[in-house]
């Protein structure tokens, strides 16, 4: 089914239908898509996913999320499933091609991230579930020549309640096909639930274990070249000239190609790319970023900070009440950019032929994919076939679509399928970064040290600026604002400004985004700020959530799971931090211990509480704040991206490294029991952890940690 | 080197399939056919000869000459782990051996641990539940099951000396930290 991205849908389910191969259960569009093959067209609802079943009873589900750990395969399968109440055995999945059914409800795209993929699929994707189910029972009680009531079903087939008769799911496709798609389908009720909400393996492990998922730097096609491209390695920098003689010379390679991003060497396997690519004599244009640094982005900043930021929220007179205020706190945060660095380096494959082109990618924007290989070679988008293979992380990253231009513009260039693979330089060197922000804090607290005015002034770019440069109103970008902006304390006054700072380092969306920094600044700030007012960091925040609210529920959770209100073992210190975000709720109390005279730090143990509401995996949940934890992590202990001549400093694991194993705390995580509508998961683990570590040394020290990641001077 | 042939030039089948085997490999290793000097190793239990650049890594010559993409490319110079396969027993980062340096060598890698995953450590790995992206996990696996030849009981301690080399971005370190017990209870089961 990997072409049917190609196919009117119409004569796509004719196809299959008349072949007696697929039910295909609907996915369509108002007004677009208005039937499904002989059905009358006046169904309403747009339904978001495939349901191929097979004679065999065997089901194929699209999946038309991206795949990169978050365990989205599983958890869709499971939501489907459930609602379809297929045998779990029968069960293969395939990654969905472009197109525009597959579209991200949230997003009016196809693409994956902002942690949306259970939250937006949970209802479309039950509903199509229920709707097939409907439908299949429809066309055994028409077979039995009894009533659909008196039906149900169980494990890939139906069944005859009073007599006991069964029959498969597979036997059924073809008459259930011709029936009309219900609108409102009875779904099941949650107390039923067999799969949903039940601790579930994932369903990509096997392939994952045997080295035979197919990522997308493992694409083989016929006469497929490799390539890898040399980019200025200043940011903006061009080509000015290049001599590629002595990369020709090279044993495999084929052809020196110049393209957008720089001068390809094309070869016959990637290593000899690399080779001839190290023999290119290139004289670069570094164009108006030639000086840039780290240092200079600081200063700019810093006058950036003198100034009145646009208002982000104001709630309140903050800045009028601060001056009355019996106590008041001012402190400057700031953290660097951080590279993605997921561990499968960036890469796509693309074959442009005169009448389509496929593009073979881990991208986690299809719909984008597309229109760059639509834009690129002059063929229409749905003559440009995307085919999503797994990928090897993605936090972000893969939202971008560098690499699938690159393969697109090398296969046009040299009319054969072409895999272009960057190496970990240039992965690290070449990123969208996690901006590098600025923050000032002011807070105010009344005599009883209750905070009477809060104000964050955030200096950064804008990530939003690039990607969707529409979101952008009065030059707010939320993504810079949120994790300050979003937070719930009780303060009455309370002004957030943003001073959107463009620094010639490109930026990009990264794990939690912007609360992957705010998140920390504001987590820090509440322990400075409960210093002040003389309260233990826990009560100081429970005292300014509201009683019911999912925030004080999962810091609660948090506190017991960690025996808060008794003492720490001695030499050791906790922290504490709670962050929103992407409609979830995670609190993180982290136990570390320090070595003053190595100036080194232990994380020994962190308990994580998370309220995301109805759970679909619960295993995939505490895997998923497992994971975003060492994330977030790495990021405090050691993730830094620094610029120097416009440069990237950073080359690879040896100057930008990742926490491994010997530094991995025992993560334990406790999950709310909720009704609530599903939250993000992907994401929200990460934000917690620098702070509550920060506030760990802040307990330990006396002495706040106000940049990241955490130096040496900051454990003595 | 001569470009493979293949009957499925243009349409949309994968070639895969017969490169996964060794037997596969050595086929096209032969069709391939330039006449200089070749490498011989045991890849998996099969001879396999290849005729490449002596310097070209071992690496590139699985994954681009054998077509066998189960040993993964994540940094080129031994700092991830995640092209680690087994030279002569020993756990070895691909990326920085030179294909000249493995004649007459025993090579493992992830497709010569099992094709069903009922390896022991393949068998922990799905039983907790380990991989995320999964991309560095063929090498994890690839370390772990030399830790365990090596030391059939490892202690915590031991699975940190022996599993630092090997980074995981989406952090499953814990859950291979309890994957490597679990395995060498299973292996001690046997």
């Amino acid at each position: 089914m990997a072409t049917a991205s190609s196919l009117d849908r119409r004569e796509f389910l004719k196809k299959s239908v008349a072949g007696g191969a697929a039910l295909v259960i609907g996915v369509y569009l108002p007004g677009k898509y208005e039937a499904l093959a002989g059905v009358p067209a006046k169904e309403p609802t747009a339904i978001n996913a495939w349901v191929q079943i097979a004679a065999d009873d065997t089901t194929t589900l699209l999946i038309d999320k991206s795949e990169m750990g978050q365990g989205i395969n599983t958890a869709l399968t499971m939501i489907l499933a459930e609602e379809l109440d297929l045998d779990w055995k029968t069960i293969k999945t395939e990654f969905a091609p472009a197109a525009p059914q597959y579209f991200n409800p949230v997003f009016g795209l196809q693409g994956t991230g902002g942690s949306t993929s259970v939250r937006g699929s949970w209802e479309p994707l039950a509903k199509a579930g229920a709707a097939a189910r409907e439908m299949l029972i429809a066309a055994a009680a028409k077979k039995w020549n009894v009533e659909p009531g008196a039906c149900r079903t169980e494990n890939s087939a139906v069944v005859h309640t009073a007599s006991g008769k069964r029959i498969g799911y597979g036997e059924l496709v073809e008459e259930a096909a011709k029936l009309a798609v219900p609108v409102n389908p009875k779904r099941k009720d949650a107390k039923d639930y067999k799969y949903v909400g039940k601790a579930t393996k994932r369903i990509d492990s096997q392939v994952k274990v045997t080295g035979t998922a197919e990522f997308g730097i493992d694409v083989r096609r016929p006469t497929m070249l490799h390539a890898v491209v040399a980019r200025c390695p200043v940011f903006g920098g061009t080509v000015k000239s290049f001599d590629a003689t002595k990369a020709k010379a090279v044993r495999g390679v084929k052809s020196v190609q110049q393209i957008t991003t720089g001068v390809a060497v094309v070869a016959d396997n990637t290593w000899s790319a690399m080779e001839g690519r190290n023999a290119l004599q290139i004289t670069w244009d570094e164009g108006p970023n030639a000086k840039n640094s780290s240092d200079a982005i600081r200063k700019l900043y810093q006058g950036r900070m003198e100034q009145t930021g646009v208002i982000a929220r104001k709630d309140g007179d903050a800045d009028g009440t601060m001056g009355g205020a019996t106590k008041k706190l001012e402190a400057v945060y700031e953290v660097p950019h951080l590279a993605h660095a997921t561990m499968e380096p960036m890469n796509a494959t693309a074959d442009v032929r005169a009448d389509g082109c496929d593009i073979y990618a881990p991208t986690q924007f299809q719909t984008f994919a597309q229109i760059v290989g639509s834009k690129l070679t002059g063929l229409q988008p749905e003559q440009v076939r995307i085919h999503t293979t797994y990928l090897g992380g993605g936090f972000g990253r893969r939202a971008e679509l560098d690499f699938v231009g690159e393969a697109v513009e090398l296969s046009k260039a040299t009319s054969t399928p072409v895999q272009v693979t960057w190496s970990r330089e240039d992965d690290m060197q070449h990123d969208f970064y996690r901006p590098t922000v600025l923050v000032k804090m002011w807070a105010g607290l009344d005599g009883k040290g209750k905070p009477v005015a809060w104000k964050s002034r955030i200096v950064g770019p804008s990530i939003m600026s690039r990607f969707f440069p529409g979101s952008i109103k009065n030059g707010l970008d939320d993504t810079a604002t949120e994790g300050i902006a979003t937070l719930k304390y009780d303060v009455p006054n309370f002004l957030v400004e943003y001073l959107l700072t463009e620094t010639g380092v490109p930026v990009g969306f990264w794990r939690s985004v912007g609360n992957s920094h705010n998140g920390y600044i504001a987590e820090c700030f509440v322990d400075e700020m409960a210093k002040a007012a003389g309260k233990d960091p826990f009560e100081f925040r429970r005292a300014l959530l509201s009683k019911d609210s999912r925030q004080r529920g999962v810091l609660e959770l948090a506190a017991e799971k960690a025996e808060w209100s008794k003492p720490v073992a001695a030499g050791r210190y906790r922290g504490i931090a709670v962050v929103e975000s992407f409609g979830s709720y995670v609190a993180q109390v982290a136990e570390i211990s320090i070595d003053r005279k190595a100036h080194t730090l232990q994380v020994h143990r962190v308990v994580a509480a998370v309220d995301c509401g109805r759970v679909v995996n619960p295993e995939t949940i505490r895997a998923q704040i497992e994971g975003a934890i060492i994330y977030g992590l790495t990021a405090a202990l050691k993730g830094e991206i620094t610029i120097a001549n416009g440069r990237v400093e950073q080359a690879n694991f040896n100057d930008y490294d990742m926490v491994r194993i010997n530094e991995t705390p025992l993560v334990e995580v406790h999950i709310v029991e909720s009704k609530d509508g599903p939250g993000g998961i992907g994401e929200p683990g990460t934000p917690p952890i620098a702070p509550a570590v920060c506030n760990a040394i802040f307990a330990a020290t006396g002495k706040p940690v106000r940049q990241l990641p955490i130096r040496a001077e900051d454990l003595a | 080197m001569r470009k493979l042939k293949s009957s499925a030039i243009g349409g949309t089948k994968r070639i895969f399939g017969d490169f996964h085997t060794a037997a596969g490999c050595c086929r096209i290793i032969g069709e391939l056919g330039e006449k200089t000097m070749g490498t011989t190793f045991t890849l998996n239990g099969k001879s396999t000869t290849v005729d490449v650049d002596p310097q070209m890594p071992l690496l590139w010559v699985l994954r681009d000459t054998l077509n066998m993409t189960g040993t993964k490319f994540g940094c080129g110079m031994a700092l991830c782990g995640a092209c680690t396969v087994h030279i002569n027993g020993e756990a070895s980062r691909s990326c920085i051996t030179p294909i000249s340096s493995v004649a007459g060598k025993k090579i493992t890698t992830i497709e010569g641990l099992s094709a069903d995953a009922s390896h022991p450590v393949q068998k922990a790995w799905i039983e907790e539940d380990v991989p995320q992206c999964g991309y560095c996990q063929s090498g994890q696996i690839m370390s772990a099951v030399a830790l365990l030849a090596k030391n059939p009981k490892p202690s915590d301690a031991d699975i940190d000396d022996a599993m630092s080399g090997n980074i995981c971005r989406c952090g499953t370190y814990q859950r291979i930290r309890k994957a490597i017990h679990h395995a060498a209870s299973l292996q001690a089961a046997k």
